[in-house]
């Protein structure tokens, strides 16, 4: 196996006179050429020369962490809110190693990012030179793509690549690593940069079929019990105001899975909250009551299922997604449209709007009257009259003070599950969060990534004093760079998800699951620089928020103690049905 | 059921160890594997033997497309096709065994391609089954080495696997 892809140089200009550039150079070049804001990363031998050139120009600004999987979640997090690659540079080796499980949380949620990982010279791969790390075989299973650097001439063609492959079909991150003898200074090769890539080996679907959308359509109309099941690839994939339109022409009922909240506004009364094991009684009732689910860049994931061999057992599925393999890998769909969300719901807005038909009046009516009745049952109860702090609660005063329009950046446990359920989002790209891989420590970095990309609107991280631990070494990134993010600290004094695992599996037995020596987080934080409130009563809880947000450019640590016995409900009993929940200690379906 | 799958890869570095990582990922098995360049030095061209129902097919076939450098993918098995698999066996052959071993190989339509005074090498091609077969038929021979290629395929007629 030998030959490496020729550049294309068909958008070549034969009159501009082409400028000669170093590998290093070209590299930096190449990533402004591409609109490329910000650069996050932390420097180390084998990209050295790629840094100084950095430092020579002014268009790509690099955000230096302190740990190279924070710059992974930053970028990560920018691409989520704003649907564009985020970039990351990292060093051979540990840098690039430490940048591993921000490239497979990215991986598992359909992120575009692309990575430059540095490399040992060409002449000493495979010689267990220092700080050599087969970043390639490490990196295979968990990213869209990768690729190494044969020619430095090759850079400009392989980083455009590499935009073009994360960018396009199911997003993705894609690494590019990057021998240091690549980017040396004084050997200079003439820049061009491409303007489009042809692969003939990768051209993704746009459109979906139009039969296909014709049967769906179909489906559709004759349904009784009808479900819009929308998940993250409406978000990556730009169309929730199609979806919005679709769902309120037909006064759908509409869910969505824990990476499509925001995909339809949960303001709106047909919008049956979250679904899956933590999902809202309603959303999942309805789902397995339905006759024909509409699902939308979901994948039908164990976390939504539960069991399959139970699912939904009278559904008719239609399924729209931008991946073949995602449809009819754990639950089989009866109408499959293989495009991109945004176009496939067009065309179906379309032809709905056409036919002017709409579903049978009554059907609908008391398919309506039995959800809101599914709603009253729990409709997102927590006990109000305790004395201690609900995390609930907490949310519930963080959404009212940010209006509901504030970013939020989640980390992984109950604290995320808990945002999830009562942070309102009426807008896509609002909530971030690690749903595939439920990467603690993402909480934090996403929230600085989102900050700096949009520095007038709220930030808030949501975490757990286990998750923020994993990365707190980035107060540190914050302080350099006036990231005046809002920390909610839902402080349980336990890795409350284990916990409430243990408590109802494990007979309350807390294997390691309670976290001793917890820092003064108040204190951590003023030794940052920043500013920490301590909120231990519901009294001050008010105040306290208020001063946070009040502060605007400041990082403020709020360190919120809440009840430690409480437990995140719904919750579906493992093995069951969608259907089969646990609505509170005492109570299940 | 054992499928034959056919690939087009390009033919970069990286791209043979992405294909083979994907089914040790995903827990797919692989019985054979066949890969070489083509008629096109850019193109690789790959013969995979598998197992499973038809779900399991279907997602290996997803997969395999997924894969960048992935140019076409087809279950040749599932239409008319041509499969040839190419084994070398060295046998020990002495006295009156000599005569058995090339009597077989006469059968098989094999070629005794390498002989020295204890052994013969035969070489013989045809569909996976039929090499079982011929080994079966060696019976007390003792066998030294056996070598297979793994199976290649091509379907019949007008239908081709090509850019
Ligand atoms: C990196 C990582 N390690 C382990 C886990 C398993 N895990 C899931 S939730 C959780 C507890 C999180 O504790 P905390 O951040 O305090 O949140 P809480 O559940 O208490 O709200 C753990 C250990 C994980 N998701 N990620
Ligand atoms: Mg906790």
């Amino acid at each position: 196996m030998t030959s490496q892809t020729q550049p294309d140089d068909k958008s070549a200009n034969p009159n501009r006179s082409t400028e000669m550039l170093s590998g290093a150079a070209m590299v930096i070049r190449a990533l402004a050429d591409e609109g490329v804001e910000y650069l996050y990363g932390y420097p180390g031998g084998a990209v050295l020369h790629i840094y100084d050139a950095l430092f020579q120009q002014n268009k790509v600004k690099h955000v230096l962490v302190r740990h190279e999987q924070a710059a992974t979640h930053m970028a990560d997090a920018y691409a989520r809110a704003s649907g564009k690659a985020g970039v990351v540079l990292v060093t051979s080796g540990p840098g690039a190693t430490n940048a591993v499980t921000g490239i497979a949380t990215a991986y598992m949620d359909s992120i575009p990012m692309v990575i430059l990982t540095g490399q040992v010279m060409s002449h000493l791969i495979g010689g267990d030179a220092f700080q050599e790390t087969d970043m390639l075989g490490i990196s295979r299973p968990i990213c869209k793509h990768n690729m190494s650097v044969r020619r430095p001439e090759d850079i400009p063609y392989l980083i455009k690549k590499a935009f073009h492959i994360a960018q396009s079909g199911r997003p993705g991150p894609v690494v590019l690593d990057i021998p240091k003898d690549m980017t040396m200074p004084n050997q200079k090769f003439p820049y061009h940069y491409p303007t489009e890539i042809n692969l003939r080996s990768y051209q993704p679907k746009q459109q979906g079929h139009s039969g296909q959308i014709k049967k769906a359509v179909t489906a559709l109309l004759g349904a009784k019990k009808p479900i819009l099941y929308a998940g993250g690839g409406v978000i990556m994939g730009g169309a929730s105001n199609e979806l919005t339109e679709l769902a309120q022409l037909l006064n759908l009922p509409v869910t969505n899975t824990l990476m499509g909240l925001g995909a339809y506004p949960a303001g709106d009364k047909q919008f049956i909250g979250m679904l899956g094991m933590h999902g809202s009684y309603e959303a999942n009732q309805t789902m397995h009551h339905a006759d024909v689910i509409l699902a939308v860049g979901a994948r039908f994931d164990d976390r939504v299922t539960n069991n399959t061999k139970k699912f939904c057992p009278d559904a008719t599925i239609i399924h729209i997604d931008i991946d073949p393999a995602s449809i009819s890998k754990t639950v089989n769909a009866h109408i499959p449209i293989v495009g991109l969300v945004q176009p496939v719901l067009s065309d179906m807005l379309a032809l709905l709007k056409q036919k002017k038909k709409k579903l049978d009046s009554a059907a609908l009516q008391s398919w309506w009257q039995q959800i809101e009745q599914w709603r009253a049952v729990h409709g997102g109860r927590y006990d109000t009259t305790a004395p201690l702090l609900k995390p609930q609660y907490v949310i519930e005063q963080v959404s009212k003070i940010t209006k509901g329009e504030a970013y939020v950046c989640s980390d992984v446990g109950q604290h995320q599950m808990f945002a999830a359920q009562y942070y309102p989002f009426n807008k896509p790209n609002r909530w971030i969060n690690s749903g595939g891989l439920g990467t603690m420590g993402f909480g934090l970095p996403a929230a600085m990534g989102v900050k700096l990309n949009y520095p007038d609107a709220d930030v808030v991280c949501v975490t757990g004093e286990g998750s923020i631990q994993m990365n707190i070494q980035e107060l540190s990134t914050c302080k350099q760079y006036g990231l005046g993010v809002k920390i909610i600290n839902l402080n349980n004094g336990y890795l409350g998800m284990v916990k409430q695992w243990q408590d109802m599996n494990y007979e309350s037995r807390y294997a390691s699951s309670y976290m001793d020596s917890l820092p003064d987080f108040v204190k951590l934080a003023e030794a940052y620089g920043h500013v920490g409130i301590r909120v231990t009563t519901p009294e001050e809880l008010q105040p306290a928020l208020e001063r946070a947000f009040a502060l605007k450019d400041q990082l403020v640590f709020l360190d919120i103690h809440i009840d430690p016995k409480e437990h995140v409900y719904p919750m579906q009993v493992p093995g069951g049905a969608m259907n089969d929940m646990f609505l509170s200690k005492t109570e299940r379906t | 059921m054992r499928h034959i799958i056919s690939v087009l890869l390009e033919n970069e570095s990286g791209a043979l160890a992405r294909l083979v990582g994907l089914f040790a990922q995903r827990g797919y098995n692989i019985d054979s594997l066949n890969v070489a360049p083509t008629d096109d030095a850019t193109l690789s061209r790959l013969t995979l033997v598998t197992q499973g129902n038809d779900q399991v097919i279907e997602q290996i076939s997803k997969q395999l497309h997924k894969l960048i450098e992935v140019v076409k993918v087809s279950d040749i098995s599932e239409a008319a096709h041509i499969e040839r698999e190419l084994m070398l066996v060295k046998v020990k052959a002495n006295g009156n065994q000599r005569e058995e071993v090339k009597r077989c190989a006469d059968i098989f339509r094999g070629q005794i391609i390498d002989v020295t005074p204890g052994t013969y090498t035969i070489q013989l091609v045809g569909t996976s089954d039929k090499l079982d077969a011929f080994i079966q038929a060696l019976g007390t021979t003792p066998i030294l080495e056996v070598v297979r290629s793994g199976a290649s395929g091509i379907a019949r007629g007008e239908k081709t696997l090509a850019l």
